[in-house]
């Protein structure tokens, strides 16, 4: 008892101006917690329609509640919802099946293989007698995490490739490796966006164009790729001399050397910042919105404008900050998860 | 020994190989793009930039309307991602440091409540932060009748915030000069006090003797000049304010975000900063005897700055960046009319090649900028 008085007094009254800082701060939590507690529990409105939450001063949670389906799914047919919640639980099962380093191997890898295609299947329809359902009809939460997961999937081993090339001591792959970095590095997701939806079309030929969902996905990977480049080049360059020197010694050939000695004690030291990279790309894949593809965010802006519930916007931008908060929040856990497991 | 054994050339066939392919897939684009572009009769070319723009823009530096060409407005777009990327920058940057500091405060309330905004902030997209922004300056305030007017003269209204401006005197300019010259006085002076110092160790208080010219003589000269004072105060006048200055909720939205975001993670790379410097240093200047803040200013920052510069670097580029997510709120950035022109003339590969040439030319300047900087503060060795 008696350190935890001092914990308290050392901490938050040490002198007139800490004291009078801790109690308006205090006093601050205080008043926002009880207006906030108020606005979303008290005066809420959980069953109503738009009126009852216009007669109330609280949160209209009623909204949130008659947009949930809208806002995760998107215009997914509202009688097969049972098919992307279960590609989403299949999609969980397999990350939380890969948590431990002891199951990473080849078989992990036709296991996320056999899933992605259950989930490519399950979504998509069209055997089985399921409906089939057109990629342009996928929305939601189910499309957000496809973009940010075969974003990574993918833009991972470029990466890897793309910082080996600008580590070569050939010239022309290093340069190459350089310029497409830098290039990429220097402008905003927006205008590869932008590329992948107006420009790509230009340069396929005619009749071969790949839908907007992969075009955006594609420009994605490459602006990824390049941040996730220059996270695993500082992990190369963490590497002492003497192991790539020692490497060389053995007799080992370039590909060996780097795929037995470097890269795993590079990509060990660079878990944190990939993890960022990876939360980083998650938070972007919001940007598709600008595209029009029916993201988590596009959902949440189309269920805003139904003229039933027109003035709710904050309710809907809290609920979504939330989902991307607990996802973030998760990517983040699991770095955590994964620097234990490396022993990093 | 054969040709393939020697590693020498086997490097030469590999590269080789690799300018190849990437000559065939450039090759594969053009004609691919050549071929398409004459099917849906598209000229190639910058012909476009003297054709009339056509619309309208809703906040410019320079003069512009809809009559203008698209070169016009196509710089309207870039002093327009100018003014938030210069505005943007400095402010996340006080920002970023301030909370920085306050998540190493020993008091624990104030640590926490940084902590608990560098987290929440940093897990949430900054598109949605700014669709949020935009909702409650255009939905959550009042309209124009009703404007909340915090201090007189001062409205807040769904169309954003009005001042009241100043009518322009030549008063004002010598008041400017005034303050200019007092500012270069100050300089001389501290190299003076700093070399006083050096040599005695006699402190002069340079700070307190330039800070009464500093307010003085400008007032001074505005009294002389017979205190030119003609304010426009903004007025409602039918469905909108008139004269005064206004901030445009698009720009207000999109400066929040932008400033509110970055410096959650300037705030990050400042304490690692900080952190990163010994705590051997600030316990010997404290043993010296220094005040609190002499001890930040003087011996933890300028080594801190050290591991900061690199980092930051990055971030205020993504700033500058990320203000091209001004198309999605509808601020006139550069991004946002190279998008208009691009639907309404087709010309995507010039407008594209050039977003990313603004780009990438903002990212040099800024780096150039940033490592001259880094330069001055590096650890000056022996």
């Amino acid at each position: 008892m008696n350190t935890k008085i001092r914990w308290i007094r050392k901490n938050l009254f040490k002198g007139y101006f800490n004291t009078a800082l801790s109690l308006s701060l205090i006093t601050f939590f205080l008043w926002f917690f009880y207006n906030f507690f108020n606005w979303l529990v008290i005066d809420s409105v959980l069953l109503g329609d738009a009126d009852t939450c216009r007669q109330a001063s609280g949160a209209c949670l009623a909204f949130i509640v008659d947009k949930t389906r809208f806002i995760f799914f998107g215009f997914y047919p509202e009688s097969e919802t049972w098919r992307p919640i279960t590609a989403i639980v299949i999609f969980f099962i397999i990350v939380f099946y890969s948590r431990l380093k002891t199951r990473w191997n080849r078989r992990l890898l036709f296991n996320w293989m056999y899933c992605g295609l259950v989930i490519w299947l399950l979504m998509r329809g069209g055997y089985f007698g399921l409906v089939k359902v057109e990629t342009n009809n996928w929305g939601g939460l189910p499309l957000t995490l496809m973009l940010a997961t075969v974003g990574m999937i993918f833009s991972y081993p470029i990466g890897i490739l793309l910082a080996m090339g600008r580590q070569s001591k050939l010239p022309l792959i290093k340069y190459l490796c350089i310029i497409y970095i830098e290039m990429i590095r220097g402008v905003p997701l927006i205008s590869l966006l932008f590329m992948s939806s107006v420009m790509m079309p230009l340069f396929l030929p005619e009749g071969f164009s790949p839908d907007k969902i992969m075009r955006a996905q594609g420009a994605i990977i490459m602006f990824i790729s390049a941040y996730m480049a220059e996270v695993v080049r500082g992990g190369l360059q963490a590497i002492p001399k003497g192991q790539y020197e020692a490497a060389d010694a053995m007799g080992l050939t370039y590909w060996q050397k780097m795929k037995l000695i470097i890269l795993p004690q590079a990509l060990k030291i660079v878990i944190p910042p990939t993890v960022n990279t990876a939360i980083g790309m998650f938070k972007d894949t919001s940007l598709v919105i600008i595209i029009a593809l029916f993201d988590l965010m596009y959902t949440t802006k189309a269920s805003m404008q139904d003229s039933n519930w027109l003035g709710f916007s904050v309710e809907a931008y809290l609920f979504v900050a939330l989902i991307y908060f607990i996802f973030c929040n998760l990517i983040s856990r699991m770095g955590r998860l994964f620097e234990k497991e490396f022993g990093a | 020994m054969k040709f393939w054994d020697d590693q020498k050339n086997r490097e030469k066939v590999y590269q080789l190989l690799a300018l190849l392919a990437v000559i065939g897939l450039g090759l594969f684009f053009y004609s691919n793009t050549k071929a398409n572009l004459e099917k849906q009769n598209i000229a190639t070319g910058f012909s476009f930039f003297d054709q009339v723009a056509g619309f309208e823009i809703s906040e410019s530096l320079i003069e512009y309307n809809s009559e203008d060409s698209y070169l016009q407005a196509l710089v309207v777009g870039v002093l327009n991602t100018l003014k938030i990327a210069i505005i943007g920058n400095v402010l996340a940057v006080f920002l970023g440091i301030f909370i920085g500091v306050c998540r190493l405060s020993k008091n624990w309330p104030l640590a926490k409540l940084a902590q608990g905004y560098v987290e929440i902030i940093r897990n949430i997209p900054l598109l949605l932060q700014l669709f949020f922004w935009y909702a409650m300056f255009t939905e959550i305030f009042p309209g124009v009748r009703q404007a909340l007017t915090p201090m007189p003269g001062v409205f807040l209204s769904n169309r954003g915030i009005m001042f009241p401006s100043l009518e322009y005197s030549p008063v004002y300019l010598y008041m400017g000069v005034a303050f200019f010259l007092t500012m270069i006085f100050g300089y001389f002076l501290r190299r003076y006090a700093k070399k006083i110092q050096d040599q005695t160790g006699k402190q002069i208080p340079y700070v307190l003797y330039i800070l009464g010219p500093l307010v003085i003589l400008p007032l001074l000269i505005w009294f002389i000049g017979g205190s030119p004072l003609t304010l426009h105060l903004p007025k409602l006048q039918g469905f909108n304010f008139t004269g005064g200055i206004s901030v445009s909720p698009e720009f207000l939205s999109l400066l929040m975000g932008l400033v509110l975001y970055t410096s959650a993670f300037i705030a990050e790379i400042v304490r690692s900063g900080i952190q990163s410097v010994q705590k051997g240093q600030e316990e010997a200047a404290e043993a010296l005897g220094l005040k609190s803040y002499l001890v930040l200013t003087l011996v933890i920052l300028p080594q801190a700055l050290r591991v900061i510069i690199p980092p930051l670097t990055s971030q205020l580029l993504n700033l500058t960046k990320n203000s091209s997510l001004a198309v999605a709120i509808a601020y006139p950035d550069f991004v946002n009319i190279a998008n208009t022109t691009m639907n309404q003339t087709g010309q995507a590969i010039e407008l594209i090649s050039l977003i990313i040439l603004v780009y990438l030319t903002f990212s040099l300047l800024t780096s150039l900028f940033m490592n001259w900087f880094n330069k001055k503060m590096a650890l000056v060795e022996r």
